[in-house]
Order: structure tokens, then C-alpha cells, then sequence
């Protein structure tokens, strides 16, 4: 898309690393495309409204954490009648790649550190299914250190104590009922569709896109891009080690062709990916 | 290489501008003075060693809080220049100017180049000017090229830290790039955080009257500290360990980075050094540092160990190692 001279897109910067099949954001800038750094989805509406000539596209990924910003964003574009602003919708809902996760049987998990910031958004209601269904444990934790011991030892608690509940440890932050201002705007904006996770497959209701009545700024759909649904790249085992089958050095590529100057699978891009985390203490 | 093509990460100061000189330059231009890789070469005259180094300067925006391309161009050869041991006796400058610049914005930066030659003791005893067309410069470029002399019985060198060793640095990291950031005004973000841009020679010139002994000294400029650390444990064959908290970030700066996700450690500094110092001399070395306005806030940060070499291990508040390896790339601002 962003092969066209008219065309500005615009990312949020963990995006520029990634590697795409062909090539990645900072190599496709580095060949003069128009891809810049931006940290709120409604700095993109700004660019449209000062630059009316060119169409921005927004590259809206992310879980739900972001996704009301994006929503907002849509919705202000809508409202102001903003007609050279589109979204790549790529975004992720965490619960149902959660239930699919335990759904495959053949699990090794005893509980969940649940993410705080998601948590913020949808609250605590949507993991219920993880102590209902499964009778297995989770924490919604936050990301300071402190918090994470906190979060371990209240899974440990509920362990010993054979309970198995969603708690909240993440409180400062965190409404069992999560934000529902956030929540509304997300649902009017986005519906829930399926959509592929790379090493875990196609999971349903997982993914989010623009609904019918915005299709018009939906740059899927304007920009006609033939989109291939790729298989994983052969030999990387991110899906396996995603889901606590395989750890890192198993992978033939780990350390090898998959580093993290130059990852293949999403495991290794970011510092925090249990392939890069690996890679830098494992040894 | 890998990379087909140059991409911004390639000038940022970590792992690929380390790559593109070690695998792409160096195999065309080596020799035995420019493969130590210093802030200088060190070229041996007679009975005297003159010290050598060059450098470019692309920085946008032209005027930012606390300096300007032109106090940038002369600071940041005079400390290449210091970070050897060397009084610096000449600068050249050259401009890369872009048709249409205006002349007033000429005018400032050369007043600032004289004022920050005068406060570094220094002359500009060449120079040129080239202009390009209107797109093919951003303004104006400034390459700066010094010689300087090294002081008697000084050798400093990255590849000569030593296990014992105490590490010092002048002062907070990270003030330049965040200064430049905001002055950029991206990411909306305001604030007044001013580059710490400044010429160390006289700073130098008193630790080393104090203690010519002094092994490696750097000024962690692209790439920051995590990458001159890095590079320094390499060239030395040495572990490096390094205490989180005494390390000094300000507020301002730290805020910055929760927000965007950088790492203080891989932030530019333009006027801040490390030395890496001999046990026995350090609290000499860390006093003389305090009477100079520069190193006022001079802190020992850590100590070089024989274990865990060609490693940087940074002691964190809650009692844990984190490994620092040099930049990986440029550092975007995240939002997770």
C-alpha cells in the first residue's frame, strides 16, 4: 500500500522490526517509502487533517488495550467527515486465544499471569471461562517487578489452597469490570472475526474489523491488496514454544538463522519474546 | 552484510553501525591505527603522539535546548580528541549547505561555533563550504576534523581496562537525545530538557594531571552507555559490572522513556564521559571530577571483574542482572 506515491503510513514503532514475507517497514522507508513513527492512533487523524492531498493509513495493531484508541480515532474521523483516512485493521482479542489454547487439550499449564493492560479495558469477566470451564487459575497482574512476585505468589496461594479463581492483583489499575466506556466505543466501531495467529492457527472471533457501515475506510478493502493467508516460515517452532511444548534451543533456527538483529518468528522480535529472552540469558 | 540497503539503524551508534565498520569498511581501510577503533587515532611523530579523528554532523532539528549543530560540531571532536588523552590544537570545518539556507541561521551557528571553540580552547584553522541543491541537504551539515597532542606518559585505550578497575562517569545520561527528541516535537510531548552538549577537554585535562594512568575513557555518545560499555568489555576482554542505582537518570528523562519504551542506557550524551580508572586512584580521580562545573555530578557506577567477559551486567534495584548488549537497532518508541 505504501508503494503509492500519495500514500503516508503510519505505525506504531514496535511494527518497524517486524519482519513481513519480502521485507520490513524500516527497509521499505529506507527505499524513500512515506512510513512514519507515531504513539497515538489519534496523531494519525491530525496527519490527515494537515496533509489533505496524501491518504494515511493507519496501521491499527494490537489487543485490546489499543484497540479503543483506534476506535476512537475511527470514530472521530467519521464524525468529522475526514475522507483521506483509512485503517489496516490487524488486531487481536486475548480470551479466545486463551480458550483455544486450553481447548487443544494436551496443555501443561497450572494458571495464567493475566495481562494488566488488556485487563484495564475488559475487566476481569471475560477469563471466567478459565476457572469454570478449565478449574485452572489466573492473576491479573501488572508490570513492575513487585507486581509480578505478587502476581506468582497469589497463583501459588490459590495452588495450595486448591482454589481456582480469577483475581485481581493489578488493583490501582484494574475494575473487575474493566472499562466500559472503551468497551462500547470498541463494539460500535469493530466486530469480532477470525483470524490467524502465527504458530497457533486460525482461531474464531479472535480478531477485530472495522464493521460494514465503515468499510469505507477500511484499507483492506479500499486499497483492493490481495491478501495470502502464509503458512508459518518452515523450521520456526514459535507456535510449539508459545504454547510450553518446546523451549527456545529446541528450534533449529534459535541462534542460528533466527537472531534477534534478525528474527524469523515472533518469538525473537521483541526483547521480551521468550525466544529473544532466551537468547540473551539462556546461555 | 545482510542488509541490501542503508537504513537509519546503520548511523545510530549500536550493533549495525558496529557491523557496517567492522565488515564493510574496515576490510577496505584497514590498518593498525584506525582498526583500534578509538574516539582518535593515535599516530606516533618523532617523540610525541598526535592525536587524529573526524566526525559529521547531521542533527535535526538545527537549534535545540542546551546547543546547536554548531557547538555540536566543535564539542563533539574536541571530546573524540580528549577521550584520548589529547590537548587539541586544531579544527577543521566543513559545511554541507543547502540552496536557500537562510543567511541569519548561517550566522547563528557560526557564533556558536566560535563561542564553543573559545570555551574548549581551541582553534578553526581550516574549512570549506559546498552548496547543494534545494532537497539534497536537510539545511546544513557540518563535518569537523581535530588534531590534537597527546600528553606525556598517557595511554588510554579501549582494549586497556583491567580487571580491579573503577568505573566513573561525569554525570545523568540520556539528556541530549531526549532534549533533541522533544525539541523535535514529535510524539506531542513537551518539556524543557536541555542537551548536555559541552566540550570535556578541561574536565580531561584535570583527571589526568591528577592520574595519567587512567586506562580507557569514552564519551558514550550514539549507542550510548549499554553500547560503549559493551565495546570497551569486547576490545578489553574484560567483564563489566555496573550498579543500576547509582547511575544517574533524571526525572524528566526517565518519564520520557516509560512512555515511549527507550532505554536510558542506549541514549546519546554529548557531553558526558566514562573512565575507566585504577583502583587505587579512583576517589583522587572522582574528587578532582567534582571541582569541574562538567563533572559536578561525577559517580562511580561500577568496576571491571575478570569473570563474565566481553559481558555488561547491570546490577538492577531489585537485586537482579540485566545483560546490556550494544543497540541492536534505532530505538522506536513502543507502546507495550
Amino acid at each position: 500500500m505504501a508503494a503509492s506515491e500519495d500514500v503516508t503510513l503510519l505505525t506504531f514503532g514496535d511494527l518497524m522490526r517486524v519482519p513481513g514475507t519480502y521485507s520490513s517497514l524500516s527497509q521499505e522507508r529506507a527505499m524513500g517509502r512515506d512510513i512514519r513513527v507515531i504513539t497515538s492512533p489519534l496523531d494519525a487523524l491530525e496527519v490527515a487533517v494537515r496533509e489533505p492531498e496524501r491518504r494515511i493509513i493507519f496501521f491499527g495493531v494490537g489487543f485490546e488495550t489499543t484497540s479503543p484508541a483506534i476506535a476512537a480515532a475511527v470514530k472521530e474521523a467519521k464524525t468529522r467527515g475526514i475522507s483521506n483516512f483509512y485503517l489496516i485493521s490487524s488486531q487481536r482479542l486475548i480470551p479466545p486465544a486463551m480458550k483455544a489454547l486450553l481447548s487443544s487439550g494436551n496443555v501443561k499449564i497450572d494458571g495464567f499471569i493475566l495481562p494488566g493492560h488488556v485487563s484495564v479495558i475488559i475487566g476481569r469477566e471475560p477469563y471466567s471461562f478459565i476457572s469454570s470451564e478449565f478449574s485452572l487459575t489466573g492473576v491479573i497482574t501488572g508490570f513492575e517487578a513487585l507486581d509480578i512476585l505478587e502476581g506468582i505468589y497469589m497463583l501459588l496461594c490459590q495452588y495450595n489452597e486448591g482454589r481456582s479463581e480469577i483475581e485481581i492483583q493489578y488493583k490501582r489499575a484494574v475494575r473487575k469490570e474493566g472499562n466500559p466506556l472503551a468497551l462500547k466505543i470498541m463494539n460500535e466501531v469493530f466486530k469480532p472475526v477470525s483470524a490467524r495467529w502465527r504458530g497457533l492457527g486460525m482461531i474464531p472471533e479472535s480478531g477485530i474489523v472495522l464493521r460494514e457501515e465503515l468499510k469505507e475506510m477500511d484499507a483492506a478493502e479500499v486499497f483492493n491488496v490481495p491478501y495470502e493467508d502464509r503458512p508459518d516460515p518452515p523450521g520456526c517452532l514459535c507456535g510449539e514454544i508459545l504454547q510450553g511444548f518446546k523451549s527456545p534451543p529446541e528450534c533449529p533456527l534459535f541462534g542460528t538463522r533466527c537472531v534477534p538483529q534478525d528474527p524469523v518468528g515472533p518469538c525473537m522480535v521483541s526483547s521480551e519474546g521468550s525466544c529473544a529472552a532466551f537468547y540473551k540469558y539462556g546461555g | 552484510m545482510k542488509e541490501k540497503n542503508i537504513l537509519l539503524a546503520h548511523g545510530a551508534g549500536g550493533k549495525l553501525s558496529h557491523d557496517i565498520v567492522t565488515k564493510l569498511f574496515l576490510p577496505f581501510l584497514e590498518n593498525e591505527l584506525l582498526s583500534a577503533l578509538d574516539d582518535s587515532a593515535v599516530i606516533p611523530i618523532e617523540r610525541s603522539r598526535l592525536a587524529f579523528t573526524t566526525d559529521s554532523y547531521v542533527v535535526k532539528p538545527l537549534f535545540f535546548p542546551g546547543g546547536d549543530i554548531g557547538r555540536l560540531s566543535i564539542c563533539g571532536t574536541v571530546n573524540d580528541l580528549a577521550m584520548v588523552g589529547a590537548r587539541p590544537l586544531g579544527i577543521s570545518a566543513s559545511f554541507i549547505l543547502e540552496e536557500g539556507l537562510s543567511m541569519e541561521i548561517l550566522e547563528r551557528v557560526l557564533s556558536s561555533i566560535k563561542n564553543a571553540a573559545m570555551e574548549a580552547d581551541v582553534m578553526v584553522v581550516a574549512g570549506d563550504t559546498k552548496v547543494v541543491e534545494h532537497g539534497a541537504a536537510e539545511g546544513l551539515f557540518i563535518t569537523t576534523s581535530g588534531v590534537g597532542i597527546v600528553l606525556e606518559g598517557v595511554d588510554i585505550k579501549s582494549s586497556r581496562a583491567t580487571p580491579g578497575d573503577v568505573i566513573i562517569i561525569s554525570g545523568s545520561i540520556g539528556d541530549h537525545e531526549i532534549g533533541i527528541l522533544l525539541a523535535r516535537g514529535e510524539f506531542s510531548l513537551k518539556g524543557e530538557i536541555k542537551s548536555d552538549c559541552a566540550p570535556l577537554n578541561n574536565l580531561v585535562q584535570k583527571m589526568l594531571k591528577e592520574c595519567p594512568e587512567i586506562h580507557v575513557m569514552r564519551d558514550p555518545t550514539r549507542g550510548g552507555l549499554g553500547t560503549v560499555l559493551w565495546e570497551i568489555a569486547n576490545a578489553s576482554d574484560v567483564g563489566v559490572v555496573v550498579d543500576e542505582e547509582k547511575i544517574i537518570v533524571s526525572e524528566e528523562v526517565r518519564g520520557v522513556c516509560d512512555l515511549l519504551g527507550f532505554d536510558p542506557y542506549y541514549l546519546a550524551n554529548e557531553g558526558k564521559l566514562v573512565a575507566f580508572v585504577p583502583r587505587e586512584d579512583a576517589e583522587r580521580v572522582l574528587e578532582v571530577m567534582k571541582t569541574d562545573p562538567l563533572g559536578r555530578e561525577s559517580v562511580i557506577i561500577g568496576k571491571v571483574v575478570d569473570e563474565n567477559r566481553r559481558k555488561v551486567l547491570l546490577k538492577t534495584h531489585i537485586g537482579g542482572h540485566r545483560i546490556l548488549e550494544p543497540l541492536s537497532s534505532v530505538q522506536f518508541p513502543r507502546i507495550c
